[in-house]
């Protein structure tokens, strides 16, 4: 095929899509302080809680994240890396059969999820999982 | 419990054929050197379970030549080790001789010489008569397709792959799983594999609306051979809609998924399960880490970042097979199973030297039938390799074929900057060979070829490159997405591989100029295989052949451009 000069000049609308990538302050001290306000200080325990999430996002605007955490009675999530980190609290009552919750959350860029889950016993328990926000393309 | 005596049972086809050879005259050497097919093939078959392996074919149905990557750059705990270990080095590894056909068939040195003494390699119609040597060996022997089968030529693009269902069909596989195949689109996909005489395996393609397994990709299949109970468990490429256009199979989700893999693999052993095999598209250093974190699995066959191993890699009790690309290699791997359990396996990394391995003649004939329609079109010359010019991709940065089409996007598209995307297919071209339009297909054809014009910042070009170097030199595995470098013409910069994103990418220059690259300014900046809907311009492969047909003879300036420290 033989390219005209007005089908060179086309200009490609589609490229890289832009994320949020870049200039954003870090809100990890924001999580600090919702976390601290949960437990008022309290020492957080590594274990027994799990967090179910994909290494890198399909879709940063709706990304699946999975906590469960046998014998707590509530468990807050928190994205350490968006402006607003609260995400979701899940609370459970005695006959609550099963301790887990899931929801999709949208993250502005690559960031630890984090959560803390308050067990029956008082004591408080933490786990996170670092979610990859990327540009895409060029693979494979 | 596997014996290391067992485990140590494995040898590499052509390996150890052959004496030593002198530097400078391997060519001579390879040439007096007389490779027979009943050699390639010669097996002591073993145990009672036969494992054939092809993946990566990227839909080559003929003979080509394949350069393996001279630049192979392991990071975190995969630094020196293998896969990525090349050339010297690598025959070093595998005892293997310089010259030898090992050395032409796995590492890059030398190799427009030896491919002129050992001649091109692959082609289906000589998978298939391996395929069929196996067969006779062991009948029920299991053929697994691990994927990036229907994609990658020009023939495949016009038949949105369906020469290649006809061809694979016919070499009867029993199970396949899946990477590239969705970028024909789900309708196309849901259609084919609707169809398809196998099992189309995948315990991480999920539902995306609901994120539950799907009905068409079911997680593993069983099998009954040599009164063994053996289950398939498919792993489909993880990041499909993140390394290639989501909005083409929106419908899907996929996701490494390791704890639903170790359920599976919980289940098909509750089930009765005496050998379990996952087929697999991760990429090698991410089943390197699935096998540690999974327990269970005795065998990976691994797909994807192409690599060809002469033996396979050893995790705890799981032994992982690479089996190479572009139709390059057959693995073959028998296993004695019993009391359920994997005691211990023989290993062959069968390299298909076209020359050596006779066609199966049906095969040809179909393979020919599939071709027919588009002889003309495909074997135009359009230009030919200057007598030094060796046109190649695989490896982490730029290789000359990707020169070749920055080049072109830079000239046909009067930009400053040209980006390409750093996939690891694409066979190679000699020197002083033609260059037909079915070569330029076979390194750029792919379902969205539209080569974009657009203007970036110096800012977003570094954050591009960062991102893409990221998803190769992240040191954990399960970050990475497989491909390689973004390739880049018009444009130098320095990569420390072991910095974290953000800080690899340092020394950005315009190479029109000298300057460096302001982060404020923008470019003219031209590329193809945008994963992004509505991408508009001309497809790449007539760019690069407008490019090619000016030139008429191909010779290019070494790239010196990447300067790559840390590795």
């Amino acid at each position: 095929m033989e390219l005209t000069r007005r089908q060179t000049l086309t200009i490609g609308s589609g490229t890289f899509a832009f994320a949020a990538l870049a200039g954003l302050p870090a809100f990890a001290s924001l999580t600090d302080d919702a976390v601290a306000a949960m437990t008022n200080g309290a020492e957080l325990i590594d274990g027994g809680i799990d967090i179910t999430a994909p290494e890198i996002a399909e879709n940063g605007n709706t990304v699946p994240i999975a906590v469960s955490a046998p014998g707590a009675v509530e468990i807050a999530l928190f994205a350490s890396g968006n402006p607003t980190p609260a995400v979701a609290t899940f609370k459970f009552g005695p006959l609550s059969g099963s301790r887990s919750g899931s929801t999709r959350i949208r993250l502005a860029k690559t960031q630890d999820v984090v959560a803390i889950a308050k067990m029956e016993d008082g004591t408080f328990r933490q786990a996170s999982a670092t979610v990859k926000v990327t540009i895409g393309g060029c693979g494979g | 419990m596997i014996s290391r005596r067992d485990f140590l049972q494995t040898s590499m086809a052509a390996a150890a054929l052959y004496g030593t050879s002198g530097f400078g005259n391997w060519a001579r050497l390879a040439a007096q050197q007389a490779l027979t097919q009943d050699k390639l093939l010669e097996f002591d078959t073993y145990g009672n379970v036969s494992l054939i392996h092809v993946t990566d074919i990227h839909a080559q149905l003929k003979p080509i030549y394949f350069r393996e990557p001279s630049v192979n750059i392991g990071v975190g705990g995969n630094k020196g080790a293998v896969p990525h270990v090349t050339g010297s080095d690598f025959r070093k590894l595998y005892g293997i001789d310089d010259g030898s056909p090992s050395a032409y068939a796995l590492s890059h040195n030398d190799f427009s010489s030896l491919a002129q003494a050992y001649g091109r390699v692959g082609g289906l119609d000589r998978v298939s008569t391996v395929v069929n040597s196996i067969r006779a060996a062991r009948p029920d022997a299991l053929l697994l397709d691990g994927g990036d089968t229907w994609h990658g030529s020009y023939t495949c693009y016009q038949t949105e792959g369906q020469d290649m269902v006809n061809v694979m069909n016919a070499l009867k596989p029993d199970a396949m799983t899946f990477h590239w195949e969705f970028t024909l689109g789900s309708e196309r996909v849901n259609e084919i594999v609707g169809g398809l005489p196998f099992a189309a395996l995948g315990q991480n393609i999920f539902d995306a609306e609901w994120d539950e397994p799907t009905e068409l990709f079911p997680p593993y299949k069983f099998f009954e051979r040599g009164g063994v109970k053996i289950a398939v468990i498919g792993q489909a490429f993880p990041y499909m809609p993140i390394a290639n256009p989501g909005w083409m199979f929106p419908e899907y989700s996929f996701g490494i998924r390791d704890e639903r893999m170790q359920e599976m693999v919980d289940e098909v052993r509750a089930n009765g399960a005496e050998l379990v095999v996952c087929l697999s598209h991760n990429g090698f250093d991410v089943d390197k880490q699935m096998a540690g974190k999974v327990t269970g699995i005795d065998v990976i066959l691994s797909g994807h970042t192409h690599d060809a191993l002469p033996e396979p890699v050893i995790v705890g009790e799981t032994i992982i097979v690479a089996s190479g690309s572009n139709g390059k290699f057959v693995s073959r791997v028998d296993l004695d199973v019993r009391d359920g359990r994997m005691m211990g396996f023989r290993h062959k990394l069968i390299p298909i030297f076209s020359d050596v391995i006779a066609p199966d003649a049906e095969v040809s004939k179909l393979i020919d039938e599939q071709r027919a329609p588009y002889t003309s079109a495909l074997s135009e010359v359009i230009g030919r390799t200057g007598d030094e010019q060796t046109l190649y991709r695989r490896g982490n940065f730029n290789g000359t074929w990707d020169d070749l089409i920055c080049d072109a996007l830079i000239s046909e598209r009067e930009a400053d900057i040209a980006l390409s995307p750093g996939v690891r297919w694409g066979p190679s071209i000699l020197p002083g060979q033609d260059i037909t339009r079915e070569d330029i297909w076979n390194v750029t054809s792919m379902s969205y070829g539209e080569a974009y014009r657009t203007e970036m910042t110096g800012e977003f070009l570094h954050v591009v490159l960062e991102d893409v170097a990221d998803n190769l030199f992240n040191p954990d595995p399960y970050y990475q997405q497989g491909g390689d470098m973004v390739r880049v013409g018009g444009l130098g910069y320095r990569i420390d591989v072991t910095k974290p994103q953000g800080d690899r990418i340092t020394e950005m220059t315009l190479l029109k100029t000298g300057e460096k690259i302001d982060p404020s300014k923008t470019y003219q900046v031209a590329g193809w295989a945008s994963v992004n809907e509505g991408t508009e311009g001309p497809k790449i492969w007539d760019v690069v052949e407008a490019h090619i047909a000016k030139q008429g003879t191909i010779s290019l300036d070494p790239n010196n451009s990447v300067n790559v420290v840390g590795a």
